[in-house]
């Protein structure tokens, strides 16, 4: 009998702390659902009284949301593109070339992993101005194609890859890049959707960057965007929660399809951006 | 023999080149070279006009003798101490009731790690609505509890004073602690990162045999001893891994404040000003470039001090398996 009580308390605590974790996102679905006057009532409504969809289509034509979208859309295909082929390249050579210096590189690598972002704000933004890369495509992706973590993790993996299989590839007329293209990257695709999944979630939610080196709202991403909607928008809840609710949905459908995936690469690598 | 020599130099030392070549070009360009670039820049007073002159250290002691940093420090400290231990002890809690061998695991996992995702931006906006002074959710339930209304993010008294002030006490602004508004982002900053905090504890959880709980129990220990003697210990290189690194995100914390004290108003009394957004103040709106690289170099090296002491300290302390 005691064992059913402490399950019920368990299951109970649980639900507590899921309902608080899932309220903001609830409040804020409700909210963009609502006029502006239902949305300031004491006591509050939990749920609006007529479905104000109306919300959505004034944000968005109020700010240059679908612009903002195809920014932030671009970006992320053109770091995750840069990410992969950057990592598999660098992994390979750390992982199965041999040339001198390697392993001290590969710590030093590592080692820059360290360093907190704040640090290149400035000194990368004077770059980019050299460049005149400020406010273009470029100077939004190219500085993030990089990623040492990425290589470290695709270079454990393609440790694991038996010499063998090399030897192999080899006697059927493989190079090295065939060896890469054929053999090693097809049996990695556990740690590349890991490293994608990553890649796409940072790209999309990166925020501290754009907002530094954009300055035309034509290339402002998604979260840019939004943030200088909210200065703008000030108190005009509805909007705001509807706004809010557009910048969070496609990462919450790809969460809904690969909630595994994602779950499982965070708990095995530890990593967080 | 020169073909064949030619020919062995290409293979051994260019052709490796050719992989790391791309990833090295953007590494150096804007990883190593900043860096070094950073330094040199904090060493003069680098502005929107460009270069002028070096100022050698003057912008490090400037630094130290402004009162506005030494104010963003101890935020970013009380920050820090909040958010840190708070946010591991209410992970580990979540983390012990989902190993119970519950069911429905997969549904509390997903739900839990939602948050995790979500971009900050947005959901910093949710909760300024939430912690709205005159109509938000916040002060509604606050009037449940039949509490007193709060301006939250917008009340700058510090929350030692506010709680110990029905005593009688008045504590000097240095003790009064983080302000209403500072603990408002702590909280918001928490819910953010249980999940996160939560997954790693359950893999860590999971990875200690189960054949140590069953000799505690022959032994007759009851679920505290087994949590104190077998768990705790076992659990302490996952416990040191999330204590790191919310330490380290916590210290480069920025949108929270952006987003809810931001630009355009709030930041009651610069109480919740971090050394992070103190950054962007001085490098992107007053365009004080060499001052704001001499402040990331501070982070910096605070980040750096903090993990090697952290190391040292709890090196000693953790048992692996």
């Amino acid at each position: 009998m005691r064992k059913i009580q402490d399950r019920l308390f368990i299951h109970l605590l649980l639900i507590l702390g899921a309902i608080i974790t899932i309220f903001p996102f609830f409040w804020m679905v409700s909210t963009s659902l609502k006029t502006h006057t239902e949305s300031l009532l004491i006591p509050p409504k939990w749920f609006p009284t007529s479905f104000v969809f109306s919300n959505y289509l004034e944000a968005f034509s109020q700010v240059a949301f679908p612009r903002y979208f195809l920014n932030t859309m671009i970006i992320t295909v053109a770091t995750l593109i840069g990410v992969l082929g950057t990592s598999c390249l660098s992994a390979y050579a750390f992982a199965h070339l041999k040339f001198p210096g390697r392993n001290l590189l590969f710590v030093s690598l590592l080692s820059l992993m360290m360093i907190p972002q704040p640090i290149y704000l400035v000194p990368s933004y004077i770059i980019l101005s050299k460049l005149h890369w400020i406010d273009t495509y470029y100077g939004l992706i190219v500085p993030w194609t990089v990623n040492i973590f990425s290589i470290f993790l695709l270079r454990q993996h393609f440790k694991t890859i038996p010499k063998d299989l090399y030897d192999a590839a080899i006697i059927d007329g493989c190079g090295h890049f065939g060896f890469l293209w054929r053999v090693v990257i097809p049996l990695s695709r556990a740690p590349l959707i890991t490293v994608s999944l990553f890649s796409i979630i940072a790209s999309w939610n990166s925020f501290l960057w754009p907002l530094i080196v954009t300055n035309s709202d034509a290339m402002r991403p998604i979260q840019v965007g939004l943030a200088y909607f909210a200065q703008e928008q000030g108190s005009f809840w509805p909007l705001l929660m509807a706004a809010s609710t557009f910048a969070i949905l496609p990462l919450i459908i790809v969460y809904f399809f690969a909630q595994r995936q994602i779950i499982e690469s965070f708990s095995r690598t530890g990593l967080k951006d | 023999m020169v073909i064949s020599l030619l020919y062995y130099i290409i293979m051994k030392k260019v052709y490796p080149l050719l992989y790391l070549l791309p990833a090295l070009l953007i590494i150096v360009l804007f990883r190593l070279f900043p860096m070094v670039f950073s330094f040199c820049i904090s060493l003069t007073d680098y502005g929107l006009g460009g270069f002028r002159k070096f100022v050698v250290l003057q912008n490090y002691s400037k630094l130290l003798c402004e009162p506005k940093f030494w104010q963003s420090f101890l935020n970013t400290i009380y920050y820090v101490l909040g958010v840190v231990p708070l946010g591991l002890f209410i992970a580990l809690f979540f983390a012990l009731l989902l190993n119970q061998r519950i069911k429905a695991l997969g549904l509390y996992r997903t739900i839990y790690f939602l948050p995790v995702i979500t971009s900050l931006v947005a959901i910093s906006i949710v909760w300024k609505w939430i912690f709205n002074p005159r109509i938000g959710l916040a002060n509604y339930f606050l009037g449940l509890l039949g509490i007193p209304k709060c301006l939250w993010l917008e009340e700058w008294s510090g929350i030692f004073q506010i709680l110990l002030s029905p005593l009688g006490i008045k504590l000097p602004p240095l003790l009064a602690g983080p302000s209403i508004a500072l603990c408002a982002i702590i909280l918001m900053s928490i819910w953010h990162g249980l999940g996160y905090n939560v997954i790693i504890f359950l893999a860590g959880l999971q990875n200690i045999p189960k054949h140590y709980y069953e000799a505690a129990k022959i032994d007759g220990a009851g679920t505290w001893h087994s949590f104190w003697y077998v768990t705790w210990p076992l659990l302490s290189p996952t416990t040191f891994f999330v204590l790191l690194m919310t330490t380290i995100t916590s210290f480069q914390m920025f949108i929270q404040v952006y987003m809810m004290e931001g630009p355009t108003g709030g930041n009651p009394l610069g109480t919740t000003r971090v050394l992070v957004y103190y950054l962007y103040e001085k490098g992107f709106a007053e365009w004080q470039m060499g001052y704001a690289t001499a402040l990331a170099f501070v982070l910096f090296v605070i980040i750096l001090c903090l993990t090697l002491v952290q190391r040292q300290i709890l090196a000693r302390r953790i048992h692996y398996q």
